[in-house]
């Protein structure tokens, strides 16, 4: 594959299996195939926005890019230069240009460390300046993303949620990366926050210029964030598109499903609405064939069993993982 | 009147290290028979608490109702005695949670758990207790329900659970379904499952819904009436199609605007409400969304804002800066 010049992350056919043990000897009977054969890339200064239901595989997918987790399978490139199977201390150096901010601050930040600490943290691993800079940079960035002068002093505990989420945020910006990977980094947070800080991560990211992998499974919130976005089922990507396209012109029938499936804020709307029945399957034992038609029960899916399912650019840009059953 | 539910300057007071705070500071609605109405606001705004008073599912005795009257069939429930109130909980009034994970028992498999539930508010024989089960566990849509009975809740997913929940919450055929954050733990498309389940037995059994939700979206295709709380006190109410087109307080204004629109323009900045609910014990007599948008030094602002009807069923606290009729 070609490769543009300014492609920052490079994901080729990344596969995350967990193993299943069992029996008295704790062998290995199975797999769970949480990611499963994904390729995308994402250029720099760009959002590509992944969604999906819980249990889809997105966060683990965020992880294992990070190498937070070990992919069983696959590349990932950053800069050109494959981290997959770099050793743990090269990768240390390379960490300061891609941070990750999680889901849920209250449990990423450590309860026992001050604020300033906290932010400071991954300066110190970097071995990025001495005490008086750090100290510096850590009132700098507690300013930039709108915490008080005090707050350096302070504990995780002290601080609201969208705080907490702040404070997550200056950590991750500590080490001027070039990628974030934002995984449900608003998820949690009441509507009003919500919108204070998705204002903060588009300001940012004009102002230094990064790219963001941005998990979530808020559809609007992706779509407000987003240049491009991936959806995932069960493991796969099932289509990416521009974020724009994605909404007037699914091809998938898992990615309809979901818009349809949004509760529009308007109650004059009505909509058809495609409920869709049960949940997503296992990863364990996942159905042949395509696994979205399986779920819905669809008439054509036995045709899906036992070929190759291609991912194909139906138009520029737009992939789309065809099948008999879910793509027209 | 067709009211079913109706409170009247609802105080609810918790025991705090700084003494006693009202969570919820003189609130008062009605829920009509067969209707829903949607409570909402962000957290900390007191709609749990709202309902945990209505259900008198207080932590007493640090936290308890201080005045007013919840009146449910035009009987005050705050006068009833507690074997009463126990069979009116479950039984006319029913409850889902938000976590049901939280609110079914870990041990007990689900079967049980139903069966305890009929036989606690029907004079039943277990044989038809087990068949209603059955019946139940059908009617919330869960596949194969004789085998699901001997499950426990944690073989089951978070959408099967909540409709486990639902299950027991209809088992009595309530008049009144509290409904509190039902979908939140849920995605999207088991979200609209669930919604259309509750929407679809409550035309089935006639009944009404209290639905506390912190999402407008939820509100604005299956409520009829919404009532918006902010720091403890309801700061507008009125039918849901006025509400979304005609929002008269600035609070409503900016929750309704910083929403993300699925048709907005991309990596444009939202609109955001700027700072935060106040913690309780901070709660100012005057109007607390001026307090949050730091107007509060304005002398009109020092006194309690009135709530009045300002046109037919549309209620709104009346404050000279957040009112913006």
């Amino acid at each position: 594959m070609m490769k543009e010049t300014n492609t920052l992350l490079q994901v080729e056919d990344l596969r995350m299996h967990f193993p299943v043990r069992g029996g008295v000897m704790m062998k290995q009977i199975g797999a769970v195939k949480a990611v499963d054969g994904v390729s995308f890339h994402i250029q720099s200064g760009e959002t590509l926005g992944l969604v999906g239901e819980s249990g889809c595989g997105k966060s683990t997918l965020g992880k294992a890019v990070v190498r937070l987790l070990n992919p069983t399978e696959g590349k990932v490139s950053f800069k050109g230069t494959e981290i997959t199977r770099m050793s743990q201390w090269r990768l240390r150096k390379l960490r300061q240009d891609f941070q990750m901010v999680f889901q849920d601050p209250a449990e990423s930040l450590d309860a026992r460390m001050s604020v300033g600490d906290l932010v400071a943290e991954p300066l110190v691993i970097q071995k990025m300046g001495a005490r008086k800079f750090r100290r510096e940079k850590v009132a700098e960035l507690l300013d930039r993303v709108g915490l008080p002068k005090n707050a350096a002093q302070k504990f995780p505990f002290e601080f609201s949620g969208g705080q907490r989420q702040r404070i997550g945020i200056a950590r991750a910006l500590a080490v001027n990366p070039d990628l974030l990977i934002l995984d449900e980094p608003v998820s949690a947070l009441d509507v009003s926050i919500q919108s204070q800080v998705m204002n903060l991560l588009l300001d940012l990211q004009q102002e230094f210029s990064m790219a963001y992998l941005f998990i979530a499974h808020d559809l609007a919130v992706v779509k407000h964030m987003s240049d491009r976005i991936a959806v995932m089922y069960l493991g796969k990507i099932v289509e990416m598109a521009p974020a724009d396209e994605i909404y007037q012109n699914p091809q998938h029938a898992y990615t309809k499903a979901l818009l349809s499936a949004i509760p529009v804020p308007d109650p004059t709307v009505s909509r058809e609405r495609v409920i869709l029945e049960g949940d997503v399957p296992s990863p364990i034992n996942p159905p042949e064939g395509c696994a979205f038609g399986h779920r819905v029960g669809h008439v054509d899916y036995p045709q899906s069993i036992g070929i190759e399912l291609p991912f194909v650019e139906v138009s520029p840009g737009h992939w789309v993982q065809k099948c008999p059953c879910c793509v027209a | 009147m067709s009211n079913l539910l109706e409170i009247r300057d609802l105080v609810t007071s918790f025991d705090t290290d700084t003494g006693w705070v009202r969570a919820v500071d003189g609130v008062s609605f009605s829920v009509d028979r067969g209707k829903t109405v949607g409570l909402v606001g962000e957290s900390g705004c007191g709609k749990t608490v709202t309902a945990m008073s209505i259900i008198d599912l207080l932590p007493k005795p640090s936290g308890d109702i201080l005045e007013g009257k919840v009146l449910f069939k035009n009987r005050d429930l705050r006068q009833i005695s507690p074997r009463e109130m126990r069979r009116v909980r479950g039984g006319e009034i029913g409850v889902i949670f938000q976590e049901p994970m939280a609110a079914l028992n870990p041990v007990h498999r689900i079967g049980k758990q139903l069966i305890e539930i009929l036989k606690l508010h029907q004079e039943i024989s277990k044989k038809d207790a087990l068949k209603k089960a059955v019946e139940l566990l059908d009617a919330v849509g869960i596949p194969a329900p004789e085998k699901r009975l001997s499950n426990y809740p944690h073989q089951l997913s978070g959408g099967m659970r909540q409709r486990v929940m639902i299950a027991i919450a209809l088992a009595c055929e309530p008049d009144l379904l509290i409904a509190d954050e039902p979908t939140t733990a849920l995605d999207v498309t088991v979200q609209a499952q669930i919604l259309d389940l509750i929407a679809s037995m409550q035309k089935k059994l006639g009944m009404a819904v209290l639905m506390i939700t912190h999402d407008l979206g939820v509100i604005a295709q299956n409520c009829d009436e919404v009532v918006v709380m902010y720091a403890g006190r309801i700061v507008e109410r009125a039918p849901v199609k006025e509400l979304f087109a005609r929002p008269l307080h600035a609070y409503t204004k900016g929750l309704l605007a910083s929403i993300p629109q699925i048709d907005s323009v991309r990596k444009t900045q939202l609109n955001t409400i700027p700072g935060q609910v106040a913690a309780i014990q901070d709660f100012v007599t005057g109007c607390r969304f001026c307090q949050r948008m730091e107007r509060i030094d304005s002398s009109l602002s020092r006194q309690r804002p009135e709530y009045r009807e300002v046109s037919p069923d549309h209620w709104v606290e009346t404050c000279p800066q957040c009112y913006q009729g």
